[in-house]
């Protein structure tokens, strides 16, 4: 038995980020296209309150919201916070005000981007206006921010079908999270020995199951594994399919074979592509070792070792 | 105190489709939830709670779907709940909604699974690049396509089954408006001719992407003797979880799967589940699993399932018909997947299942699973209320 050593854990960066897309709808679609062409729409409820940003469906009774309505690109700040050091996406790269603005003809408040030199020039109460962005492609960014304004309510509320030419059905809302990622203990065990080429596993101190790769835990037994348990090299493969698909970011040639491997010691099986054979003469129960290549922190693939075929009850607990 | 019974009164779904772009989220949502209501003949002000599910969040970017939808769903001023299950949620979601009327903490709970795949990724949102891991290298079909192999190796299934699993499914959704796929043209060879993805699973064996949302009003014992309709009464629920790989996991037949199924049929007094419940909407993503699931909930002995498909037996007129709606291979918002599996058994027991009525069904099953063959959730629903 060999004590685990304190291994350096590993950290390292983790971006997650997609362009998702979101289609509009009918309310939405008209309150950014109006934008694009620097009209603000709200939507008017059954109680004859002015909703800005719209809304689809009522807050106060879940009615169906349609009845759309123009205000005014001027407006009130009913409260803000001042942002000293603005993060990237953000609408202003300089330090601005986050405030809610009611704009004149409005019942609710749009949460946006105040420009002001310093927190001592914004006040709840002042009046502001919209400053349109240069180019507007039907998005809440085609208001660039609001700006102080000294003078009256430029109009009235007033009716408005929402119809325009060319409408914006549709946005790319891009969604995206900086994380670090620490694999633990036991993972940063488990690829230090991989760098020297081997395989190891942990044993729960309980059920005496080898977990590979080891997570630190045994998930049945619900206790910590710290016995170091070297397997393999050799396996057998248990299962497997013929991936005949091309992944992105996946620099394999189609079809390859994605097996399920079970080192020899070890109590699960492990997930692995299979080479040096012709995809269609993979079988179940076909004995590999794995083989490496220079750099890889993992097998690159494992290969037959042309030994028998291992027999179906000696791994068919490890499918 | 014994539990409150738990009726179905308004089941309500949209037309499942490949991109509803006329809708936003909020308002596909919506249309379930409006459809629901307006089976039950009741308005928002009926509703108590709202119990809502959807796909994991980075499969299309909705972080807080409670948050968001609350307006469209006349949650304001009410509790709402989110549930997280992966692929089960539809299902976990309506036991979660069941459970608070049935422990008398509402009366009266809408309960709704959506997803917007056209507007998703789940492809990506199931292989993020995490750092020091080799990536995932087959997808979400290589991922289960060596359980069906293996389940192939341990039964001696012949390999024709997969296909007259999908091609069954695809003409019972001819027969449902709300399917996603119509194929009116597909023929078994085609199923069997069509490209083979992840050998063993044809590319006809798999199930779509879709847009839709499924929504149940769900009630007490008065609220259901107000019902217009007749309502499915719930008769058991149950979920289970287990590790997405621990050693010793069958992932054949999973552990969590078969005691579900035992809960609930020890709930629903079922002893014999081949010959007492009438009808199944069970989650199948993959044809394969059909016959996986059969053993595993224990409507055959294992290794037997396939002789069910082979026979007929799951056909929408045999006698222990499966997936009448199509399933999962004709609709898949994978949010809703589960919900609609539930929905499905209970416009079964309620009669009103439309052309793809299963005559004289008085009890059903509905099943759902998801993640790594990891969470299960199932329910019986009966067309009479429970005895006890």
């Amino acid at each position: 038995m060999t004590p685990a050593p304190a291994p350096e854990v590993l950290k390292a960066p983790l971006v997650v980020e997609f362009p998702f897309t979101r289609s509009l709808g009918p309310v939405q679609s008209a309150f950014l296209t109006g934008l694009r062409e620097r009209t603000v729409l709200g939507v008017r409820t059954a109680g004859g309150r002015v909703l800005v940003p719209p809304v689809e469906y009522d807050p106060d009774t879940a009615a169906e919201l349609r009845d759309l309505v123009e205000v005014a690109p001027t407006g009130t700040v009913t409260t803000w916070a001042w942002n000293p050091a603005p993060r990237r996406g953000q609408p202003l790269s300089t330090p601005f005000a986050w405030a809610l603005v009611r704009l004149d003809g409005a019942d609710t408040a749009l949460l946006h981007a105040l420009d002001a030199p310093g927190p001592d020039a914004v006040r709840t109460g002042m009046r502001v206006r919209v400053r349109w962005a240069e180019e507007r492609e039907g998005s809440i960014t085609d208001i660039a921010c609001f700006e102080p304004y000294d003078g009256p309510a430029t109009h009235e509320p007033g009716p408005h079908d929402g119809v325009f030419a060319d409408p914006v059905t549709g946005i790319v809302a891009p969604a995206r999270l900086d994380y670090t990622y620490a694999p633990g203990r036991a993972q940063s065990r488990y690829l230090a020995a991989l760098a020297g080429r081997k395989t190891v596993g942990e044993r729960c101190p309980s059920c005496r199951k080898v977990y590979v790769p080891p997570r630190g835990a045994c998930p049945t037994c619900g206790v910590a594994t710290e016995e170091q348990v070297e397997v393999g090299p050799g396996g057998t493969v248990t299962t497997f399919c013929i991936v005949n698909i091309k992944a992105r970011n996946l620099d394999i040639e189609v079809p390859y074979v994605y097996a399920h491997i079970a080192l020899d010691g070890a109590d699960l099986a492990l997930h692995g592509r299979i080479g040096g054979i012709p995809y269609d003469q993979v079988r179940m129960g076909l004995r590999v070792t794995p083989v490496w290549t220079e750099g890889g922190r993992y097998p690159d693939h494992y290969r037959p070792t042309g030994e028998p075929d291992a027999d179906y009850d000696t791994y068919k607990e490890l499918l | 105190m014994s539990k409150e019974p738990v009726a179905v009164v308004g089941i309500g779904q949209t037309k499942h489709t490949a991109a509803r772009r006329d809708v936003s989220i909020a308002g596909l949502v919506r249309e379930a939830a409006v459809r629901a209501l307006e089976d039950a003949e009741l308005t928002w002000a009926d509703i108590d709670a709202v119990v809502i599910g959807k796909a994991p969040d980075f499969f299309e970017g909705v972080m807080m779907p409670e948050l968001y939808l609350a307006d469209a769903l006349g949650a304001v001023g009410k509790p709402m709940l989110r549930v997280h299950t992966a692929g089960s949620v539809g299902g976990s979601t309506a036991l979660v909604a069941a459970n608070l009327v049935a422990a008398r903490v509402h009366r009266t709970v809408l309960t709704l699974a959506f997803e917007k795949q056209s507007e998703s990724n789940a492809m990506w949102g199931l292989s993020l690049p995490v750092p020091f891991q080799q990536p995932l290298l087959a997808g979400a079909g290589g991922f289960f396509a060596p359980h069906v192999r293996a389940y192939m190796r341990r039964t001696g299934a012949p390999p024709a089954i997969g296909a007259l699993v999908a091609y069954k499914d695809r003409r019972n959704a001819l027969l449902n408006p709300y399917a996603h796929l119509h194929e009116q043209d597909l023929t078994l060879e085609k199923v069997q001719s069509s490209p083979m993805l992840w050998d063993p699973i044809r590319y006809s064996e798999t199930c779509p992407s879709s847009d839709g949302a499924c929504a149940m009003v769900l009630t007490d014992r008065t609220g259901a003797s107000r019902a217009p309709r007749p309502p499915a009464w719930m008769h058991g629920g149950a979920m289970r979880s287990e590790p997405t790989l621990f050693a010793g996991k069958d992932c054949v037949s999973p552990r969590a799967g078969r005691d579900c199924a035992a809960d609930v049929y020890r709930q629903a007094g079922i002893t014999d589940p081949r010959r007492e419940i009438d009808a199944i909407e069970m989650y199948v993503p993959f044809s394969w699993y059909e016959p996986m699931w059969l053993e595993n909930l224990g409507f055959a002995a294992e290794g037997e399932g396939w002789k069910l498909t082979e026979s007929g037996v799951t056909e929408i007129g045999g006698d222990l018909p499966v997936n009448p709606s199509g399933g999962v291979l004709s609709t898949n918002p994978i949010g809703a997947s589960g919900m609609l599996r539930f929905a499905e058994a209970a416009l079964q027991v309620r009669g009103r299942a439309g052309e793809h009525q299963v005559e004289g069904v008085r009890t059903a099953l509905g099943h759902a699973y998801g993640g790594g063959s990891q969470f299960f959730a199932m329910w019986v629903v009966g067309a009479a209320p429970p005895s006890t």
